[in-house]
Formats: C-alpha cells, structure tokens, sequence
C-alpha cells in the first residue's frame, strides 16, 4: 500500500489487515505507556484546507503515538480565495522531507494529484476530500462495527451478513460513499436512506439498497444505523433548497426516540460528528447506550496509527533490496 | 506570386489529379499538368480539401495573450488546415463594440495565416441584461454575422428573443451556448455514474437539451436563424433533428473532443479533460457521431480554448474549462468519422469547410468547390499519416490538448490561403507583413 | 519421513526427541532457579516462540503444580520496536496478549527460537518496558547459533549451535510447519 486514497482501493484483505493491524494497536492504547517507537524519524505532515479539529488531531495523536514527527501546515486557500497552489504547496512539502502527507481538500481528487503528479514522493493518505472519500472514517466506522457485532475474537474476520442503513445527505457525504464501498468490500448488506433530492444521479448503479422510507428500513431490521450530518444551510434557497425545512427533515428521517426503540436490541448507532442534536440525531439517541459515537472517535485513532504503520513502517519499494 | 503545382493529389478524396495554383485562384486541373516554373508539391493520394473553417476559436487576444495571441492561435489554425477561423467574443474587453471587432480583425489580417472573422457578443460585456451594439459591429470593417455570449448562456428568454430577431436586419445568427445556468452552478462534469462515484459536481444534460429546446421554438416563432454551439448530447441531437423536420431554421455544431472523448476521462483527475459542455457518456458521443453523419449536425467547430499550464495543473475544481483543437481537429475527425466508415472525405469538407462557410456568411470565398476559377484556399492532407501529440511541439502557446500522448492518423501538409502557402511540408511559412 | 521432508542440501542437526527433551530440560531450570513456580510469566515471541513457549507451559504445569498456564502463560509481539522494520516491506503486527494480573514485579520469561544478533530480544525489552516493570526477566531460547551484535545472552538454551553467518538455520515445529525439527543448511557466500 503506498497511498490510502479512497475506501474503493482496498481489497477484503487490505482492509482486514488494517482492522486487525488496529485492533493490535488499540491494545496498546489501553496501557499507561502508549507511545511506540515505531515511526521514530519519520515526519508526518497535517495538510488541511479545511477546518477540522476532529480529525486533525486525531491523525496529529495517531502519529505522535507512533513517535513520529508531526508538523501542522494550516493551508489557506478555499473555494474562495486561492492562496499559494497546491502544487507549490507539495512541492514546499517535498523539500522539508515529509514521509508522509493527512490532506484534508475541499476539492475531490486533490488527494489523488498530490499522490499521481509527482510533486513529492511522500505517502498521501486521504482525511477527505470534497464530496468524493474519506477513507479512515470508514475504517474506523468498520472497526467499531466489527467489535460490536462480530464476536470476541475478531481477528480476521469480515462484516459479512451485517445490515447497516446509512441515513441523511448522501448526495454531498463522502462518509456516505466510503462506506458504501467498504461495507461492501467486507461483505455487509448497505442500505442508503435520504429524501430523493440527496442522493445523487446514478446511486441505483453502487452496490447497496436505496430507499426513501426510514420507518420500512427499521422495520426490516438492522444491525447499525449510521445518521449522516445534515446541514441546515442546504435547506434554503441559497444552499440549494434541498428540503424544505429542518422540522420536516427530523419528521421524515431524523433518529427521534421512537426509531430508536424499534431497533433491535444489539443494533448500535454510529455518526462521523459533528452532530446536529434534534435535526438528524435526537438527544436520546445520541447519548443511548447504543451509541458508540464517543468510541468511533477512540477508535479513529488507533485506526489512522494503523494506517500510517502500514504506509510507512516498510521500506519503500524502491529502498528496499 | 509563386505558382504552385500539387501533383497526384485527391479532391475530396476522388481520383487522383494535378492542381496548379497561380494569382491565388485554381487555374488549371487535369492529368498530367506541366510544371513550368511552378513549386511542385508532389503528394500522391493526398487528399485536397477546401481549406478549413472554423466557425468556433478562443484566440484570447485582446486580454489574456498569456493563453494565446492572434498570431499564434491563426499558426496553429493554418497548420490544422485552416483558411478562416471565428473569433470568439470572449476577450478582455469584450468584443461587444465596432472598435474591438475591428481591432481583433485587423490583428488577423496582420499575422497573414487565416482569414479572421471576429464574433459579436449578443449581450454588453457577455452580462446577458441588454443587447450590445450588433448593428454596428455587423456594418464594420470586420463585416460581423455571427454573435455569440459563448463562455456564457444568453438564458433570459426575453433576451434571446430580441436578439434572434433583431439579427434579421443584416442575415445575421444567433449561435447559443446552451447551459441554463441555474442547473449548473459550480457544475464540473457530466452529471451521471461517474461524477456520482468521484464526487464532481454535475453538469446534467437537460441543461444542454433545454435551452436547446426553447431556442428552437423562439426561432421559429419569430422566423429567425439560430446556431448551436458545441452540441454534446443524444438529448441534443433528437431536439435539433425534430426542429429540422418542421423546418426551423437552426444549425447545428460538435466539437472534434465530443467524438472522440468520454466522462470516464474525469476518473484520474486530470483536469485536461475538464471542458464545457463537459464530455458525456459514450452513448452520447455514438450519437452526436450519428448526427454528424446524418446532416442532423452541420458542421465540426474546434472550440479552441487555450489555457495556461497553471490553469490545469491543479486540482479539478480550481482548473479552467476547456480544450485546444485547432491543431488535431482534422486529425480527430478522420479517426472518429472516416476511419470508422460514418463519413467520406467529402463529408469531411462539407462539415470542416462549406457548411461552416455558410453559416458565417463567408461562402463567397472560403469552402469554395475545387474547380479551376475557384480561389485557392485549400489544404492538402495525408491520410496515411500517423502522429503522437506532443502538448509541447505545438503551435499554439497553451498545451492544454486531452489528446497528449495519444496516436492520431493523418497530417496536415499543406495550407494555401488564396494562393499563398501558410504551411509546406506540414511547417509553418513565414508571413511578412500584411496580406490584401 | 523427516527426509522427505527436509529440503535439498539441508541436514537436520535436532531431531522432534532432542527437541522435546531439551524443552523438558529447560523446564526444569526455570523451576530451580526461580525455586518453584511464583511469580513467573512466561511470554512467547511470535512466531515460533509461541507454541514453543505453550509446550513449556504444558511441562511447568506437569511438573509444579502451581503453575498456571491460564495466568501466567501469553505472548509478546515485538514488531513494533524492531529496529529494521524499513528493510523489508511492512510486516503484520502479530497478538500480544499479557495475562490479566500484568508483569509488575514479577519475573518474565521470554521464549523464542533462534537467538542470533539479539536484536529481536532487545526490541522484546523495549516491548516489555510498555507493558510494565519485572522484577527479573528471563531468556529461554531453543537454539543460540552466536554472532551476537548486542550484549545480550539466554539464560536457558535448548542446543548451542555454532554457525557460519552464511548458513541458515531453520526452525521447524508441529504447530507451524508439520513437524518437529531444527535444520541447517550451508550455503557458499
């Protein structure tokens, strides 16, 4: 594995391996000694264009534990106002020596030029980009799954037979569509939930259900609901008038307390945060001990020290004789 | 003036015959021609074509001469085979005055490598709120016919109205960028199954289809011309061969990538394949290809849009929109059309040359027949040819070609513009000065 | 059987008794010199240390039976200290599973199989220090083939085998490979 830019590039056995690879590696996290050597030397580079505490420091823990070197680079420049390209940015990046690059780009496939162009030879790994993927977030959405459901012993062992509902704004969620991809790939049945005028043009082709009715969802049974944020500025006119209010988005296809209850009992309910109390998660729901919200975001840092050990602990393929 | 004689070559893809060329007309065809004193240009089954006419061009002068100039967009249309291009408005100023027009025409015909016919905007500083001056750019020295907010759609119904109207006075068309803008905002590519997997947002095709539809219906309404600028949709092609059938007077053109290139380009990000109308699915581009060979679509337009490389080498989202052409056109249509049987050589000057011609009003001299009489504006092009393009041995000053490394057939290699060679042996001749 | 088995230009220098006898031999030392069996965790390095550390297991319980396989029996995966992980591609994190009582003041046992440069026990040192403070810790390894880069030694060795640096030792065990067995083959440098 040289880059983790999308969930869609990882086969069942790369994405047991990183599972398993996390779920060593959150043993460790238990102990009162939690740092590893492993990473010593090796500089890791937080490039993010967009605000994101959460994960940046999620990443920023993950690779201190691993004791590599992290360095923040706050880019400017959004959709708005340019500042300095991305090109001089990597090529800046490339010369201060980073083994390692976090983007995190308000524009798809800014990730995959870094990783093509040859502006530096670091590994990318993808902490979201645009509407298309955020990689790390579906593994670890699949890591705490497996822990739940699974059994014991995990190791080695898919999400096969699982039934997990995906609920909210698919059409502009690149949570929504790495986990399509890697619930999938590890053998759980998907089904997307959203208004139709969230999800996109050509949904009918990605390998998972769609339906517009939460309630029928729920009545079928699930294993885990993922409630995806959903913003309130979509609704008026100028964020494109996506539904029209939030009250009636809560009706329709908010987790109030009453969906809560027609869950069965071992079903756990996940979110990537952050969450929108009362519109697409109710307050019961979210603080119910079906939640694993607060433990996604634990596992999120085992998961991403999982996937820097695996880029950059090995020789690189041309190093290594 | 030099004569000249082209020996063994193909009019129009028939029998083989000797041209000789003299005072910028054809003087004489036939077997077996003497050479006296002329340059022989010996070519045997090369074919002959009415020099090319572009009725679509970005040569970005006045403004953004770090893209392109005049001069070196009209060298790069000479070594493509072309004699005329349109210039369209879309510069820096807008050329939506008699005076920019003029200035854009009288930089063409300082260069000497094409004949240029600069575009009118329809609306004042391409804004779409009110007419531009489309009188007096049609009564200047750059004789104006064709107007277009092309960057832009005029999608005001209202305004589009008056214009297709008020173009009547002096036989001018309206030629429409269809893309009703509300549908399309921060649109990036064709909106489909590969937008919906890579996270672009999505250019849908009914925002092509229906501005299309509308203006086809407004022309016939008020009895007016109207052209279609780069038609990119199966949708497209169904609504303009339905207006033909109740007799609409609308023409129709396709781009040479829209033949040749799909969505799937959009998976690796490259953003040289970002352009708009973005490119569609391969049933669209089957059957914008049907189109093209069934008449439905008049003619192949290069939409030359030069870009500097800063502007496409970047994330997608940041890049510019748009494609050069003029240099592989040709080259593109004899993949995409001849060599898959859909049209003949004579199609191909029909759609490259005479029909173009005709809709810009210019047919007095440019997609002429190739007849002794006939001004010599011509080029000479070898089918067996093949060639790896190179972004960076163009002519043009912008590499942005989605063509790169790919191997194209056939080669330009000569270029006459009333008589005058502009391109001998598939290189560029030097033009001093102005040409009357 | 073994020769069907052993690949071509390799001769088995320990055969499956040499083996079980050493391991039953160094049993016997661990409980005499920690008299009995308090206080002792016995950890196997993965791959081969494990089964070798579980047999171990089986003979201290058959001996003393105060020993417990349940508590003090586990393993300890070492790749994350190594200090050569970029000469190879990346290696899988193999299971450390310390028993639940944990090691503090206690004394360790590690078992492997080759000790070679005593790099691979200087990383379970390190590994170790992360999970908590023994009072002693204690290196039992089936085969000591020398040429030591560190100052490291085993305390309990099933077979001391001096080797040339370009042979290859090989360690077989029922567990992991089909059968019991140590081989060496020679190759020319």
């Amino acid at each position: 594995m040289d880059h983790l830019l999308s969930a869609a590039d990882l086969s069942r056995a790369d994405a047991v391996r990183i599972l398993d690879t996390a779920a060593e590696l959150a043993a460790t996290q238990g102990r009162e000694i939690k740092k590893l050597p492993t990473l010593r030397g090796r500089t890791v580079v937080n490039l993010f264009f967009e605000d994101s505490t959460r994960t940046r420091i999620s990443f920023e823990t993950a690779a201190k534990r691993l004791s590599a070197d992290v360095i923040n680079f706050a880019a400017k420049g959004s959709s708005v106002s340019k500042g300095e390209s991305l090109k001089d940015t990597a090529l800046t990046l490339q010369a201060m020596g980073a083994d390692a690059v976090v983007i995190r780009h308000h524009a798809s496939g800014a990730p995959h030029l870094l990783a093509s162009s040859g502006w530096l030879r670091a590994a990318v790994v993808n902490a979201g980009d645009g509407t298309h993927q955020h990689p790390t977030q579906a593994l670890l959405d699949a890591f705490t799954l497996r822990r739940h459901l699974v059994g014991p012993q995990p190791l080695g062992q898919d999400l096969a037979g699982l039934r997990v509902a995906i609920v909210g704004d698919v059409l502009h969620s690149r949570v929504a569509r790495s986990n399509v991809d890697l619930l999938h790939t590890l053998g759980a049945r998907v089904t997307l939930v959203s208004p139709p005028t969230l999800l996109p043009v050509g949904v009918e082709t990605w390998p998972c259900e769609v339906s517009y009715h939460l309630d029928e969802v729920l009545a079928q049974g699930l294993d885990a609901v993922m409630m995806l944020r959903v913003q309130r500025e979509r609704m008026s006119s100028a964020g494109g008038g996506f539904f029209p209010s939030p009250l009636e988005y809560s009706r329709r296809y908010g987790l109030d307390a009453r969906r809560l209850a027609a869950l069965p009992s071992h079903a756990v309910v996940l979110h990537p945060g952050p969450m929108n109390r009362g519109l697409e998660i109710s307050a019961t729901a979210a603080d119910s001990p079906r939640s694993v919200i607060v433990e996604q975001v634990a596992n999120g840092v085992a998961v991403r020290m999982a996937v820097l050990y695996l880029l950059l602990a090995g020789g690189r393929r041309e190093d290594v004789s | 003036m030099t004569e000249y004689l082209l020996r063994g070559v193909r009019p129009l893809g028939g029998d083989p015959v000797d041209v000789r060329i003299a005072d910028g007309v054809i003087v004489a065809m036939g077997p077996g021609l003497s050479d006296d004193g002329a340059h022989v240009v010996d070519a045997p089954d090369h074919v002959l074509l009415p020099g090319l006419v572009d009725l679509h061009t970005h040569l970005r002068e006045p403004g953004r001469e770090d893209a392109e100039t005049v001069a070196s967009g009209t060298r790069a249309a000479a070594l493509g085979g072309f004699t005329a291009v349109h210039a369209m408005a879309n510069t820096n100023p807008v050329a939506d005055t008699a005076g920019v027009v003029e200035q854009v025409f009288h930089l063409g015909r300082r260069a000497g490598w094409v004949d240029v016919f600069p575009v009118g905007a329809v609306s004042v500083g391409l804004e779409g709120e009110r007419l531009a001056e489309l009188g007096a750019m049609a009564d200047s020295e750059a004789r104006v016919r064709v107007f277009s907010d092309d960057g832009r759609c005029v999608a005001d119904p209202v305004l589009m109205r008056r214009a297709l109207e008020y173009v009547k006075a002096f036989d001018g068309v309206i030629a429409q960028h269809a893309q009703e803008p509300r549908l399309t905002e921060h649109a990036q590519m064709h909106e489909g199954v590969v937008s919906a997997q890579i996270g672009l947002a999505g250019w849908p095709a009914v925002a092509e289809e229906a501005i299309i539809a509308r203006d086809v219906l407004l022309a016939e309404h008020v009895g007016s011309r109207l052209h279609v600028c780069h038609l990119s949709t199966a949708g497209s092609v169904e609504i303009v061969r339905w207006a033909k059938g109740r007799g609409i007077d609308v023409t129709a053109e396709v781009t040479p990538h829209h033949l040749l290139l799909t969505d799937e380009l959009a998976r690796g990000y490259d953003a040289r394949f970002k352009v708009n109308p973005p490119l569609r699915t391969a049933a669209d581009v089957e059957a914008v290809r049907a189109g093209l060979a069934d008449g439905t679509i008049d003619i192949v337009a290069t939409d030359h849009a030069p870009h500097p490389v800063e502007d496409k080498d970047c994330e997608w989202a940041a890049a510019a929109f748009g494609m050069t052409g003029l240099e592989t056109a040709l080259s593109v249509v004899q993949h995409a059309m001849v060599d898959t049987g859909l049209l003949d050589w004579a199609g191909v000057a029909r759609v490259l040359s005479t029909a173009p011609a005709r809709i810009g009003r210019v047919a007095e001299r440019h997609g002429r027949p190739i007849a002794v009489g006939e001004p010599a504006n011509l080029v000479l092009v070898d089918p067996a040819a093949r060639r790896t393009v190179d972004p960076h041995a163009q002519a043009t000053a912008s590499p942005n070609t989605p063509y790169f490394d790919r191997e194209l057939p056939g080669r330009v290699v000569a270029t006459f513009l009333r008589g005058r060679p502009t391109v001998l042996d598939g290189a560029p001749v030097d033009q001093e000065g102005a040409r009357a | 059987m073994s020769d069907r088995h052993t690949p071509a230009g390799a001769r088995e220098v320990l055969g499956a008794d040499d083996i079980s006898r050493a391991l039953t031999r160094i049993a016997h030392e661990i409980l005499e010199h920690n008299k009995g069996a308090d206080g002792l965790v016995v950890l196997g390095i993965p791959t081969r240390g494990l089964p070798l550390a579980q047999r171990l297991a089986q003979r201290l319980a058959a001996v003393e039976p105060g020993f417990d396989p349940g508590t003090q029996l586990g393993t300890l995966d070492i790749t994350m200290h190594r200090d050569d992980l970029h000469r190879a591609p990346v290696r899988p994190i193999g299971a450390t599973h310390v028993p639940d009582d944990g090691i503090d003041d206690r004394t360790v046992v590690l078992v492997d199989d080759v000790l070679y440069s005593g790099r691979t026990i200087r990383a379970a040192l390190d590994a170790l220090s992360d999970v908590g403070r023994p009072r002693a810790v204690r290196l039992a390894v089936l085969v000591d083939r020398g040429h030591r880069e560190l100052p490291i030694r085993a305390d309990h060795v099933g077979k001391n085998l001096p080797t040339a640096s370009s042979e290859r030792v090989q360690v077989m065990l029922t567990e992991t490979d089909g059968r019991d067995a140590v081989l060496i083959s020679g190759e020319e440098a």
